[in-house]
C-alpha cells in the first residue's frame, strides 16, 4: 500500500469541505452521564454501604457472630448500649451476627447470580447465533427446564443435601436461574445479527467467535446487566426463604434469613431478633431494585432517544 | 478484457422458504476487470445486493450458493473455497461498502477500534501499529483531525463522516476489489456526492476495482465505465456507460433512464415502470420483464430471452434484438390490462408478497 502520509490534495479539500455539517448536534458522553439520576447514585451508594459491611464484618462485629456469651444472663436481651440490637435466645450478638449474615446474603445472591447470568448468556448467545435446528432444540431444552417450578426443585434439592455446604447452595441456586437470561438474551441475539454491522464484520473477514465475542456479546449485555441486578434482590429473598425452611445456610452460620427463622417462633416476646434481619432484607432487596430500574434507565437507548425529543 | 480480477459465472443464490424457492439470483455471469469500476443496477429486489453478498458468500440460510455457480477472483474459486481461506480474502482483497453507515458500525466501539480491528485480523500487527494505522486511513479518506475523531463513538459521528469510516475499514488492507452495495443511498444529496468523489480519488491512488451497486442511474453515469442491468435476478443488459445512456436496448432500461428526473425538463410528472418486481419465488414465464413492457407480444410470454449481442460490449436479454419492429408499437402493458379487467387484488398481492419475501432476506 503506498504510504498514506502524503495525502493529496483532494482528500484534504474534501476534509475541509466537510467540517460544518460534523458539527451537527450528537449525543455525546456527557449528556449519556446525565441520565444517572440521583435514585441510581444512593441506590448505588447503599449497595456499595452493604458491601463493605459484609467484607469487613470481622473488623466491625464487636463479638464472633456464634460465640454464646452468656447463656443465662444474656440470653434475648432486647437492644441495649451494649448490645444495639440486642441478642438471641442462645446469648449471641444480634448485631454481629447481622453483619455476618450480610456476608452469606449477599455473597451467595452476587455470586449465585454471576452464575446463572454467565450460563444464561453463553446459552443465549449460541443458540440466538447459530440458529437454525440447534436454536429449536436448546430453545425447547429450556422450556422444559422452564416448565419446573424453582422453588420446589430447590427444595428436593437441599432437603436430600442437607447440610448443604455454602458452595453447592451457590451451584444450585445459580444453575436454577439462568433460564430466564438465556430467552432475553437470544432474543436479544436476534435482533442485534440482524444489523448490518455483523453482516460488515463478516464481510470483513472476521471469525464466528470473534464476532460473537467483539460485536455481538456488547451489544446484548445491558438487558443482562439490568436483569443481574434485579436478580441479586430476587435472591436474596430465595436464599432467605430457604433458610427459613431451614434448609439454606447451615445452623450455626449467621445468614438474613437463619437469623430470622431463630426470632420468627417468639416474635412477640423477643421482636427485635426476627425485625432487624426482616428490615436488613428489605432495604437490600429494594436498594437492588431501585437499582436495576435506575440501570435500566440509563442504559435504554430508546428513552435516551426520548429524551433528546423533549 | 485480458484478464480480468473477478469472474462470475452462472451464479445462482437460492432461499428455500415456507412460500417456495426464491430465485433471487438465477444464471448471472459478469467479470469485473482489474482497476475497472463496473456499476450493477435495478430496482428493489432485483437481486442485486444478493449478487454482491453472494460475491462473499455472506448470504446465510435459508438462502444458499446453487452448485455450478462459479466466482473466480485471483485464481481462486470462491464458490468452493473454504470457510477459512475465504476469510482471509474477505476484508482484505475483497471489501464490501455498506448502504446504512447508521447501522454498518458497531454502536459499542470507537470508530478507531473498529478501523483497527480489521488489521489485526488480517495482520499480524501490535495493537499500537493497528491503531496508528487506523487514524492514518481515517486521514487518507478526509476525515477532519483524524487522531481526535478515531477515540470517537459512531453516534457522535454525522452520517457522512460514518461513511467515510466505513470506506476507510473496506480500505485499510488494501484490497484488490471493494464492492459498494448502495454506499450514498443513506445520505445528504451534497454528502453523496462527497462520498462518490471520495471514491474515484481513493480508487484513483490505490488502483483497486470496484463494484458499485446502485439505484440510482445518475450515480452509475458519473462514476462507472461498464454498466449491468438487473432485473428478476437475471442481468438483463450490459453496455458501456455512455451507450447505455445514449442507445438503451432492453425496454427495462429505457424505463429507468424514463424514469430519472433530469434537470431543466420540466415535467408533469416523474414517469415510472409500471407494476413492482415480482417475488422471487414465482417469477412469469418467458421473459421475466413482459408483464411490465410496453412491447411484450406472444413470444415474450413463453419463450426465456438469451441475452442477445447489439453492439460492441453490449447485450440486452430481449427478444426486440431479433424484431426491432416491434419497438414502433407501444401498448400498455399486460399489468395494466389485469388490473383494468379485475385482476386488481392479485396484483396487491403480488405486491405484498414481494414485499414480504425483501424484508425477509434483508
Amino acid at each position: 500500500m503506498p504510504s498514506p502520509t502524503h495525502v493529496s490534495e483532494p482528500a484534504d479539500r474534501l476534509a475541509t469541505s466537510v467540517v460544518a455539517p460534523s458539527t451537527a448536534p450528537v449525543v455525546s458522553a456527557p449528556a449519556r452521564r446525565a441520565r444517572l439520576t440521583g435514585t441510581f447514585w444512593w441506590s448505588l451508594a447503599l449497595i456499595g454501604l452493604l458491601c463493605l459491611v459484609a467484607v469487613f464484618a470481622t473488623q466491625l462485629a464487636p463479638y464472633p457472630p456464634n460465640a454464646q456469651l452468656d447463656i443465662v444472663a444474656l440470653k434475648s436481651q432486647p437492644p441495649s448500649a451494649a448490645h444495639p440490637l440486642g441478642t438471641d435466645q442462645y446469648s449471641r450478638d444480634l448485631l454481629s451476627r447481622m453483619l455476618f449474615g450480610a456476608r452469606i446474603s449477599l455473597s451467595v445472591a452476587m455470586l449465585a447470580v454471576l452464575l446463572s447470568a454467565t450460563v444464561g448468556t453463553a446459552y443465549g448467545l449460541v443458540a440466538g447465533y447459530v440458529g437454525g435446528r440447534v436454536d429449536a432444540v436448546m430453545m425447547r431444552l429450556l422450556d422444559a427446564c422452564l416448565a419446573i417450578p424453582r422453588v420446589l426443585l430447590l427444595v428436593a434439592v437441599l432437603a436430600l443435601w442437607s447440610p448443604v455446604p455454602l458452595p453447592a447452595l451457590i451451584l444450585v441456586i445459580g444453575l436454577t436461574g439462568w433460564f430466564e437470561v438465556s430467552r432475553l438474551v437470544r432474543a436479544e441475539v436476534l435482533s442485534v445479527t440482524q444489523r448490518e454491522y455483523i453482516v460488515a464484520a463478516r464481510a470483513l473477514g472476521a471469525s464466528g467467535p470473534r464476532i460473537i465475542w467483539r460485536h455481538v456479546l456488547p451489544n446484548v449485555l445491558n438487558p443482562v446487566i439490568v436483569a443481574a441486578a434485579l436478580g441479586v434482590g430476587n435472591i436474596i429473598i430465595l436464599e432467605a426463604g430457604l433458610s427459613y425452611l431451614g434448609i439454606g445456610a447451615r445452623a450455626p452460620t449467621a445468614s438474613w434469613g437463619s437469623i430470622f427463622f431463630d426470632g420468627s417462633d417468639a416474635f412477640q416476646a423477643t421482636w427485635w431478633i426476627a425485625l432487624f434481619p426482616g428490615l436488613a432484607i428489605i432495604v437490600t432487596v429494594l436498594a437492588f431494585n431501585v437499582f436495576a430500574s435506575a440501570l435500566r434507565d440509563a442504559l435504554d437507548p430508546h428513552q435516551l432517544a426520548g429524551d433528546r425529543a423533549r | 478484457m485480458a484478464d480480468p480480477l473477478l469472474t462470475i459465472e452462472k451464479l445462482r443464490t437460492y432461499f428455500y422458504g415456507e412460500s417456495g424457492v426464491a430465485r433471487a439470483v438465477d444464471g448471472v455471469t459478469f467479470s469485473v476487470g482489474a482497476g475497472e469500476t463496473v456499476g450493477l443496477v435495478g430496482e428493489s429486489g432485483s437481486g442485486k445486493s444478493v449478487t454482491a453478498l453472494s460475491v462473499l458468500r455472506l448470504v446465510r440460510p435459508p438462502g444458499r450458493l446453487e452448485p455450478g455457480s462459479r466466482i473466480v477472483f485471483e485464481g481462486r474459486d470462491l464458490a468452493t473455497l473454504g470457510e477459512r481461506e475465504l476469510r482471509t480474502v474477505r476484508g482484505a482483497r475483497i471489501a464490501m461498502v455498506f448502504q446504512e453507515p447508521m447501522t454498518a458500525l458497531n454502536p459499542v466501539f470507537t470508530v478507531g477500534e473498529q478501523i483497527a480491528e480489521v488489521v489485526r485480523i488480517h495482520a499480524k500487527a501490535s495493537r499500537h501499529d493497528a491503531w496508528q494505522r487506523a487514524v492514518e486511513m481515517l486521514h487518507v479518506v478526509g476525515m477532519p483531525s483524524p487522531a481526535e475523531r478515531a477515540k470517537e463513538y459512531p453516534h457522535q459521528l454525522s452520517g457522512g463522516m460514518r461513511q467515510r469510516v466505513v470506506i476507510a475499514m473496506a480500505l485499510v488492507m488494501n484490497p484488490a476489489l471493494v464492492i459498494a452495495d448502495e454506499p450514498t443511498t443513506a445520505l445528504d444529496v451534497t454528502i453523496q456526492a462527497q462520498i462518490l468523489e471520495l471514491l474515484q480519488e481513493l480508487q484513483r491512488r490505490f488502483g483497486m476495482s470496484i463494484l458499485l451497486i446502485t439505484h440510482d442511474l445518475g450515480v452509475v453515469a458519473e462514476t462507472v465505465s461498464r454498466v449491468l442491468v438487473m432485473y428478476g435476478g437475471e442481468i438483463v443488459e450490459e453496455a458501456p456507460v455512455k451507450t447505455l445512456f445514449a442507445e438503451a436496448h432492453h425496454p427495462y432500461t429505457e424505463g429507468l433512464l424514463a424514469a430519472m428526473p433530469r434537470l431543466g425538463e420540466s415535467r408533469e410528472r416523474l414517469r415510472t415502470i409500471p407494476g413492482t418486481v415480482p417475488p422471487p419465488t414465482r417469477w412469469p414465464n418467458g421473459c421475466r420483464f413482459h408483464d411490465r413492457c410496453p412491447y411484450a407480444w406472444e413470444r415474450c410470454t413463453s419463450e426465456h430471452p438469451p441475452l442477445y449481442q447489439i453492439g460492441d460490449g453490449h447485450v440486452s436479454r430481449c427478444h426486440l434484438a431479433e424484431e426491432p419492429a416491434r419497438r414502433n408499437q407501444p401498448h400498455d402493458p399486460f399489468i395494466m390490462r389485469e388490473t383494468s379487467a379485475g385482476g386488481g387484488r392479485d396484483g396487491v398481492r403480488g405486491a405484498r408478497e414481494n414485499t414480504a419475501e425483501r424484508s425477509a432476506r434483508s
